[in-house]
């Protein structure tokens, strides 16, 4: 639901198991930023700091796929509080990345990363509540909310954010042309 | 022993892959020095001989034990309990599926239809055919293995396969004369066998029913402007005998009992092109039949029918070579079959150019079917009329049906064209089925009220594969293995197949588990659009037609297994922070997931 007050479109913004990449290629859009913010106002996002979703929220970019609990909850939280959510880049809609770890055995990393590796003293693998739990294998978010529309590349570039915010805005159905998603 | 192998083999890059074969069978794998050896013996990049290796399912890198069993993996071995005996195997011999034990003695896997549909649970063992398992027969088969006995002690029966001919028509009744459709067809000009042969309207039974005349005379007169039946192009008959269509096994029987008139179909298709040599192509699940078909051949050299001046004509000579394939289905698709001719890894060509002008080794090549050719064969000595006094316009003559599945008599029944397949239900004792899939995996499922439709080109076409099913039967599992098996065959070339055979498995896994929700048909629909329109080859084209069909004509049964929630993932999301939770002894609120939302 638009902002009532203002009319503004409201958008979260968060980075799961991803880089910031996709932030930051979302940010080369530079200038047009303010055009943008004439328009929208954001809710959750890195940009704000502001933790916990709105009650209504129009649009949440997903950036990042899903390596832990915290990742799963997050994304729930999303799902449940936005109308439109999007897949932004390879993470999030593939796994990415990070999902490179699924050929080994979650047992074998851990192992690997806090108990045998060169130069561990005190080897321990870290229990305190306050750290989320890893999935035994990184997920993409699609196979655990329903995901409306998804917007490739590692990142996708400056243009596909705006090509795809400006069509929401002006009330179309995105359409990112071939150009802006043909990366070979 | 290697050297002995590649020269047996001839020595060509050409025949790699037979030669690979014969490592595989001789080390059990094929090791790394060899493939190091064979580059260099054969002239290509080691990564080519690697490529081979890795595509082929009957090679491997790391060794199979002393007794490699493969339990053929089709719907119709399920419905008879060939996973449970698969398991039970396994676990009496101490080995997991897929592996091979410590100690080298066996390993067991699943594998695509071995063509015995009609006498399953089947399996393969070293190569040999293992029919009608059952129980006693797996205890019996574990201590056999335990105690290394040799597969000629194992009871005679236990290899024994049936040719179960139900019912024969112009092609299975009595017997062609060695010889007589050559002799005819020695008395044609090449024009005049093409018009013989059009006249019959004979077309494919390989499945796309191409009209063979067209398809001999395009191979004879070559590309444009070329000199039709030019005598110093080289020209080459394949008989595509890869039967890889799960259910199908009728070129199996037809090359038990009728050999000869595949090889003299084959043989007059050479007179009327002018090819020297052919080639039976032969799916390493039919190693069984070699030894026979090879006496076959010889018989026919004996007899002048094959060789050099056949039957006396100065110039016309012919002779017939078998390649045997290696586990993979997609080596049935004509320019793939080619390319594992060739010794390379079966992945299909561009088209065009069609195998008629650019086949074996880019030269004009006829590939048909085994049925096509004994079709041809008989044709040539009884002429057209005698042809088309059966079938209908669009469909002249019979067609060989491979019957399967829950009905009393199994087997191979030769039908005019133009039944119904209400008649052949009748005939096999299968009554009140929920369903029948026409043509294999690829072609049609059809529910009770499409019974009365009729078998032939112009409504169901069918390579031959006939599996019935009872009321019993979960459709939903049916499309779910079939979907699983174009998954498990795609030859990886392209993304759309490759990929989308994969997710279209995962989605139906999600659906068939109970974790389905109207989203995900939603998405299967519109994943299966892009698999179906955008793969390269006919096997990913029709790699979604057992989930459409069946979600068209039994909506119902898929809708009963969702759920009325928006969402749910398709796997265990507690379940995917156990490790964690054990390894760090976590129990805290956060140490769990509900499932959805
Ligand atoms: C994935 C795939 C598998 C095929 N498998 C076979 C097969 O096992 N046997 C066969 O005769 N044709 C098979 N075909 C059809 C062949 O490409 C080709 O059309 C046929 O061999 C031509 O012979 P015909 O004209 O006598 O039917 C297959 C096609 C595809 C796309
Ligand atoms: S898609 Fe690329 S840029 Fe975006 S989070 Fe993943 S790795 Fe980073
Ligand atoms: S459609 Fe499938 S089998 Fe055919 S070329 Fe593509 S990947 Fe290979």
């Amino acid at each position: 639901m638009t902002d009532l007050m203002t009319h503004k479109i409201r958008i979260a913004t968060t980075s799961l198991a991803g880089c910031f990449g996709c932030h930051m290629s979302f940010l080369d859009i530079d200038e047009r930023f303010f055009t943008l913010c004439e328009h929208v106002v954001f809710d959750r996002s890195p940009f704000t700091d502001i933790k916990h979703l709105g009650e209504h929220v129009d649009v949440g970019l997903i950036e990042g796929g899903l390596c832990n609990a915290e990742n799963v909850s997050t994304l729930r939280e999303f799902r449940d509080h936005v109308k439109i959510l999007v897949a932004v880049g390879a993470c999030a809609i593939n796994g990415g990345i990070p999902a490179m770890r699924n050929h080994i055995p979650l047992k074998e990393c851990l192992e690997e990363s806090y108990l045998v590796a060169v130069g561990i003293d005190s080897p321990q693998i870290p229990n305190d509540p306050e750290l989320p739990l890893l999935l035994d294998r990184v997920r993409p978010i699609h196979e655990v909310v329903k995901v409306d529309y998804f917007l490739p590349g590692c990142p996708p570039s400056a243009e596909v954010f705006w090509t795809f915010l400006t069509d929401l805005m002006a009330g179309r159905e995105p359409q990112i042309p071939e150009a802006q998603i043909h990366f070979d | 022993m290697l050297c002995e192998i590649v020269d047996r083999h001839g020595g060509q890059a050409t025949s790699l892959l037979q030669i690979l074969i014969d490592v595989q069978m001789r080390f059990r794998h094929v090791p790394p020095r060899i493939m190091t050896a064979l580059a260099g013996m054969l002239h290509l990049p080691r990564t080519q001989v690697e490529a081979v290796v890795e595509f082929y399912r009957f090679l491997s890198v790391t060794s199979v034990g002393r007794f490699d069993v493969r339990f053929s993996d089709s719907v119709t071995d399920h419905l008879l309990g060939s996973r449970d005996l698969a398991a039970r195997l396994c676990q009496r011999l101490g080995v997991k599926l897929g592996e091979t034990r410590v100690d080298d003695a066996v390993s067991i896997h699943l594998t695509s239809c071995t063509g015995l549909s009609d006498q399953g649970p089947a399996a393969l063992v070293n190569g040999h055919v293992l029919t009608r398992l059952d129980g006693d027969r797996i205890v019996q088969m574990a201590d056999f293995i335990d105690q290394g006995m040799d597969l000629d002690t194992w009871p005679k029966n236990w290899f024994k396969v049936e040719d179960q001919v139900q019912l024969a028509g112009l092609l299975l009744e009595g017997e062609l004369p060695l010889g007589a459709s050559l002799e005819r067809a020695l008395t044609l000009h090449p024009a005049d066998i093409f018009s013989e042969i059009d006249r019959s309207g004979l077309r494919g039974r390989g499945g796309a029913g191409f009209k063979t005349a067209a398809k001999w005379r395009f191979c004879y007169e070559g590309e444009e402007g070329a000199v039709p039946g030019d005598p110093t192009i080289a020209r080459y008959v394949v008989c595509n005998a890869d039967e890889g269509e799960p259910g199908t096994f009728k070129d199996r029987v037809l090359l038990s009992r009728n050999a000869q008139d595949v090889f003299e179909g084959m043989t007059v298709c050479a007179k009327a092109i002018g090819a020297q040599h052919g080639f039976i192509y032969l799916r390493g699940e039919y190693r069984y039949l070699l030894d026979s078909l090879l006496r076959g051949l010889k018989v026919r050299r004996l007899r002048g029918l094959l060789g050099r001046n056949i039957l006396g004509v100065e110039g016309f000579d012919f002779d017939i070579e078998i390649h045997l394939g290696a586990g993979a289905y997609i080596c049935g698709e004509e320019s793939a079959l080619i390319e594992s001719l060739e010794g390379k890894p079966g992945h299909p060509r561009n088209r065009p150019p069609y195998p008629v002008t650019h086949g074996y080794l880019g030269q004009p090549t006829v590939v048909n079917n085994v049925e096509t050719f004994a079709a041809a064969a008989r044709i040539m000595a009884y002429g057209a009329d005698w042809f088309l006094s059966v079938g209908t316009p669009e469909s002249s003559g019979t067609k060989i049906l491979s019957v399967s599945g829950d009905c009393e008599r199994p087997g191979i029944y030769e039908v005019p064209f133009g039944s119904p397949v209400s008649d052949l239900l009748r005939r096999c004792g299968a009554d009140d089925p929920m369903g029948v899939q026409v043509g294999g995996p690829s072609g049609t499922f059809i529910g009770p009220d499409e019974f009365e439709r009729i078998l032939g080109f112009e409504d169901l076409p069918t390579g031959g594969s006939m599996m019935v099913f009872s009321q019993a039967r979960d459709v939903v599992a049916i499309a779910r293995s079939f979907t699983h098996f174009f998954a498990h065959e795609s030859c990886g070339f392209c993304t759309p197949c490759r990929v989308g055979t994969s997710l279209l498995g995962q989605l139906i896994d999600k659906i068939a588990e109970g974790h389905g929700t109207p989203h995900d048909l939603i998405e299967m629909t519109q994943l299966a659009a892009i698999v179906k329109n955008t793969s390269h080859c006919g096997l990913g084209q029709t790699a979604a037609h057992p989930l459409m069909q069946t979600l068209e004509r039994f909506p119902e049964r898929y809708q009963e297994r969702l759920k009325t929630l928006f969402f749910e993932p398709g796997f265990d999301l507690d379940g995917a922070l156990e490790v964690s939770r054990q390894m760090t002894g976590r129990e805290d609120a956060h140490a769990h997931l509900t499932q959805s939302g």
